[in-house]
């Protein structure tokens, strides 16, 4: 007569998923990271003489942010608030002025002819500048082109930048460009 | 006895089954497990983020190197002080130890995902942009040019 095994019983595997669990949320992080990108410029060349680039004194934006964190766009202080509005006009140049950025017409894969703005956003910072005050500046930079691109595209492809796919965005990327340089550290503003 | 007889009037209620409860929690488990990433360091610095509503994504969390700067945690402000420091890895450094860092953390990554180093600057908010500068002319010395200053979402 075969004896019957009886039931394993497995009322503490529970207990012991358990615990694993609290393992991995005491030792784990969650979410996604998130952030501005940027690219630094590389270092120039000690041997190298530095060569001044070129650049149309139109074509370029200084946005200077001194050590008490107030800003300075082109040759007026401006606050924060309106800082993205400055920069749209300053990159879209709608009424051609001659003080603001020249375009050249230039043939965009895919898309055509479409006249690309050369203008440069060249940003600045005193060392006393609140890290906090920097990236509300990047971050209305950003949102600037940002804006820019989402009325370009939806002017050409009847949609804002994110849902397009990843062609057309780089066509709208070419078009219009993020230009932000980062200068060489500089004292400004010093009191 | 009959099933279905409900002449019996002694019911007695069955014992809850709990066999099933070890799913539920493994489950639970392997949620966490796969939604998330070990925590690689202690912090050793304070870090209250700057916000920003233009955020993007960090797109490869394993290509990415990070350096925490900011007032040392309350713990160790007795020891070294308010100032805001760098921390790298697990210790706080300066700015020349940035180097190595970078060396040790290219080093540490295959040949084609080189290119792909992102440097996460993880600043606190109140920092000043001094130190921020000179990390940030460090890593242009170390040609590690594609950096990210982390920030939180805000609409």
């Amino acid at each position: 007569m075969a004896k019957k095994t009886p039931a394993l019983n497995t009322s503490s595997t529970a207990d012991i998923a358990f615990l694993l669990l609290c393992y991995f949320l005491m030792t784990t992080t969650m979410g996604s990271q998130t952030g501005l990108q940027r690219r630094l410029p590389p270092m120039p060349d000690k041997n190298q003489q530095v060569q001044d680039q070129k650049v149309n004194r139109r074509n370029i934006i200084v946005v200077k942010i001194n050590s008490a964190d107030r800003l300075l766009a082109g040759s007026e202080p401006i606050e924060v608030s309106q800082l993205k509005d400055r920069i749209k006009e300053f990159l879209t140049n709608p009424t051609d002025d001659p003080n603001l950025p020249e375009k050249e017409v230039t043939d965009i894969e895919g898309y055509g002819s479409y006249p690309i703005s050369k203008g440069v956003i060249s940003l600045q910072n005193d060392r006393g500048t609140s890290y906090r005050a920097y990236m509300e500046v990047q971050n209305e930079l950003v949102k600037a082109v940002n804006e820019l691109r989402d009325e370009f595209s939806s002017r050409a492809y009847g949609k804002p930048f994110n849902s397009l796919d990843e062609e057309k965005q780089e066509i709208v990327k070419t078009a219009v460009p993020q230009n932000i340089s980062e200068a060489e550290p500089k004292d400004v503003g010093k009191k | 006895m009959s099933k279905f007889g409900g002449s019996n009037n002694k019911k007695e209620v069955p014992a809850m089954s709990s066999g099933s409860l070890s799913d539920i929690v493994f489950m639970l488990l392997f949620f966490f497990m796969v939604t998330t990433q070990m925590r690689d360091q202690e912090n050793k610095v304070q870090v209250k983020l700057p916000e920003a509503s233009e955020v993007v994504k960090l797109e490869r969390k394993d290509l990415s190197s990070y350096i925490n700067i900011g007032p040392p945690t309350r713990a160790l402000q007795a020891q070294y002080g308010t100032d805001a420091r760098i921390q790298l890895n697990d210790s706080f450094k300066t700015v020349d130890d940035i180097r190595d860092f970078i060396a040790a953390e290219r080093d540490a990554m295959s040949e084609a995902d080189r290119q792909f180093m992102t440097t996460v600057i993880k600043g606190d908010q109140d920092v000043r942009m001094g130190i921020i500068t000179d990390v940030k002319q460090e890593l242009r010395r170390c040609s590690a040019l594609k950096i990210m200053y982390q920030a939180r979402k805000t609409e």
